[in-house]
């Protein structure tokens, strides 16, 4: 339970450096940070402790498998997961050096030309 | 059948920017895009009625991913398709300046893909993934133009989009963490075996507010009016039209009525939701002097109905009301598809106007009527169909979710719901009066004149919008509406189409 919850700390800290933070590069961290918290999360619930890779072999009965074989569905979500989150930081990360050459600043406070 | 939708789009978009590498001819590029989008319409036009279930490698359900199509994914199919069919018409003409028009098309065809998916899908992690391939390349789309406001507005619709996402890959993951499942169906079967776990309605309140971010409900919609201002015409029609939409009200509908059967006081907050995005919304668009963002704060306002309708059928279902229940979602889809023509048309015609006068600023345009009578015509019909003058086809919608509401009971959200249409009138009143009416600022000589290509797709958008219109009638409406209303309230009967029960 504690891991979970550290995982959603990791979370709360990504998700308050994204609305509080005024430097770009400091948003995009905190993306980061929440994606990896979210993928820590996934892999987590498929963790079992002491568990054995999930391949079924020659002799082994489905239930005594179902028992000791870790849930290999998450950690596939997980390399989904990560290779989006790597499209998105690619794309942040050239808008954010396009800001930059228009601007001048990583600012947000000061990149104003749209109200919202 | 059903994997075409998506294989199509994915295909030209790989495609495109790859022969632009080597040879950059925008001719073959637009031939290449209408005959993909027309090719989709014909496709979604024989398919619609149809049921059916395609397991991808054969794997049946629960286990392998499957694409699903009932009464309202045929409807939202038929939707993206003729919008982006209209829209890539429109795009041949208003994008020929452009550079780079490969990768403007590809990364258009990949939205349409992700759309596709996101419609058609089964699975809540398969829809994440397309919802992701849609919503990348908008992001990228927004700030095709490269300009220190449209990459500032991409950046902000990159952050909040991405954190949206964010937090529906966290309610996926809470959700498998409880039931188990991916499937839609068979999350739904293993859900109602596990009432109120604390789990699931925190995963509930993680997909309002991941998919309310992406639909641009009223306390996230800060991105909206930036994003599809700031992006080339063409994407804003197809931003307003249909990506907030699918992304956003589609798909987490289908997850609430699919898939969590409803749970508690979820209705009500997305009614509620609904009800501010449209006040506040309507109230936001009334001071706009950009012609672009007023219409953009309409959107916001027209979602908030499409909202309000959706999650007013949840509230009445789980009071037991079934037959009002079905009357208020036939009104939110009717909305949807109303809403898809008549903001396109809008934006579409937006576009045209800036072509003609160099601005979009409503107090240096004017006199259109005169100018460029055809679009002039074709906008009036868009900005009365919106504002919910009877002949057209925004009056029907809103008039079948007011007397859902009336007959629900739900008074207060009728007046807000009349209440917010008196605003849409005003500010569309306010457009009318000042761009096609008023006088213009500049002398005829110097505006340029509009080609065909430009006008074509407002006449046939202009045409939806009178047509529409027929959808209440009751025989026609049993044929199109309901199967779509039905498909969201009947979550056995989808659970049936999809496990084979």
């Amino acid at each position: 339970m504690l891991t979970y919850l550290l995982a959603f700390i990791l979370f709360a800290v990504g998700l308050y450096s994204v609305i509080n933070k005024r430097n770009l590069i400091k948003i995009i961290m905190g993306v980061i940070i929440m994606e990896h918290a979210v993928n820590a999360f996934l892999i987590l619930i498929g963790y079992r402790m002491s568990g054995e890779a999930p391949i079924v072999e020659e002799g082994v009965s489905i239930s005594e498998f179902l028992s000791t074989a870790v849930d290999p569905l998450p950690q596939a979500l997980v390399i989904t997961s990560i290779v989006i989150s790597l499209g998105v930081v690619a794309l942040m990360v050239g808008l954010a050096i396009r800001i930059y050459q228009h601007y001048g600043t990583f600012d947000i406070t000061e990149i104003r030309k749209l109200r919202g | 059948m059903l994997p075409l939708f998506v294989a199509i789009p994915l295909g030209v978009g790989f495609l495109l920017p790859l022969i632009e590498e080597f040879r950059d001819r925008t001719r073959l590029f637009s031939v290449f895009v209408l005959l993909e989008t027309g090719g989709l319409l014909a496709l979604s036009l024989i398919k619609f009625g149809d049921k059916g279930i395609y397991r991808m490698g054969g794997w049946a359900p629960p286990f392998g991913i499957n694409f699903v199509q009932d009464g309202l994914t045929s409807l939202i199919l038929v939707v993206i398709s003729g919008i982006a069919f209209v829209t890539t018409l429109f795009a041949i003409t208003y994008m020929k300046e452009y550079e780079n028009l490969g990768r403007f098309y590809g990364l258009f065809s990949l939205m349409l893909a992700g759309m596709y998916g996101v419609a058609l899908t089964g699975d809540i992690f398969n829809m994440y993934v397309y919802l992701e391939v849609a919503a990348i390349s908008s992001y990228a789309l927004v700030g095709f133009n490269r300009g220190a406001e449209e990459i500032e507005a991409s950046f902000k619709y990159l952050i909040m989009g991405a954190v949206g996402s964010v937090f529906i890959l966290l309610g996926i993951a809470l959700l498998y963490g409880s039931v188990g499942s991916l499937n839609i169906a068979d999350i739904s079967v293993k859900v109602s075996e596990l009432p109120n776990d604390s789990f699931i309605v925190l995963s509930t309140a993680l997909f309002i507010v991941g998919f309310g971010l992406k639909a641009a409900f009223i306390p996230f919609h800060s991105w909206l009016p930036d994003a599809h201002s700031s992006a080339p015409t063409p994407i804003s029609a197809m931003l307003s039209g249909v990506l907030i939409k699918v992304l956003g009200i589609y798909a987490l509908a289908r997850l609430l009525f699919n898939g969590l059967n409803l749970p508690g006081v979820a209705p009500s907050i997305l009614t509620w939701i609904g009800a501010g995005s449209m006040f506040i919304g309507g109230m936001i668009a009334l001071g706009q002097k950009d012609l672009k963002r007023l219409l953009a704060y309409s959107s916001i306002s027209q979602m908030g109905y499409i909202t309000l309708a959706v999650g007013m059928g949840g509230i009445l279902i789980n009071q037991g009301k079934p037959g009002i229940a079905t009357l208020a979602l036939m009104g939110g889809i009717f909305h949807l598809v109303n809403h898809a023509t008549y903001k396109s048309l809008l934006f579409l015609f937006s576009g045209s106007v800036e072509k003609i006068f160099g601005s979009r600023d409503l107090s240096e345009i004017g006199g259109l009527n005169s100018i460029s009578p055809v679009s002039g015509a074709a906008g009036t019909i868009g900005t009365l169909s919106i504002s919910g003058v009877p002949p057209f086809n925004g009056f029907w919608s809103k008039l079948v979710i007011v007397i859902a509401a009336i007959w629900g009971k739900l008074y207060p959200l009728a007046g807000i719901i009349l209440f917010t249409s008196a605003i849409t009138l005003a500010y569309y009143l306010k457009v009318q009066r000042q761009l096609f009416m008023g006088k213009p600022t500049k002398k005829a000589s110097e505006l340029t004149k509009t080609s065909a290509g430009l006008y074509i797709p407002l006449i046939i958008l202009a045409i939806c919008c009178i047509g529409l219109g027929l959808l209440y009638l009751p025989e026609i409406r049993g044929l199109v509406l309901k199967p779509a209303a039905l498909a969201l309230q009947e979550g056995s009967e989808y659970t049936k189409l999809v496990l084979g029960l």
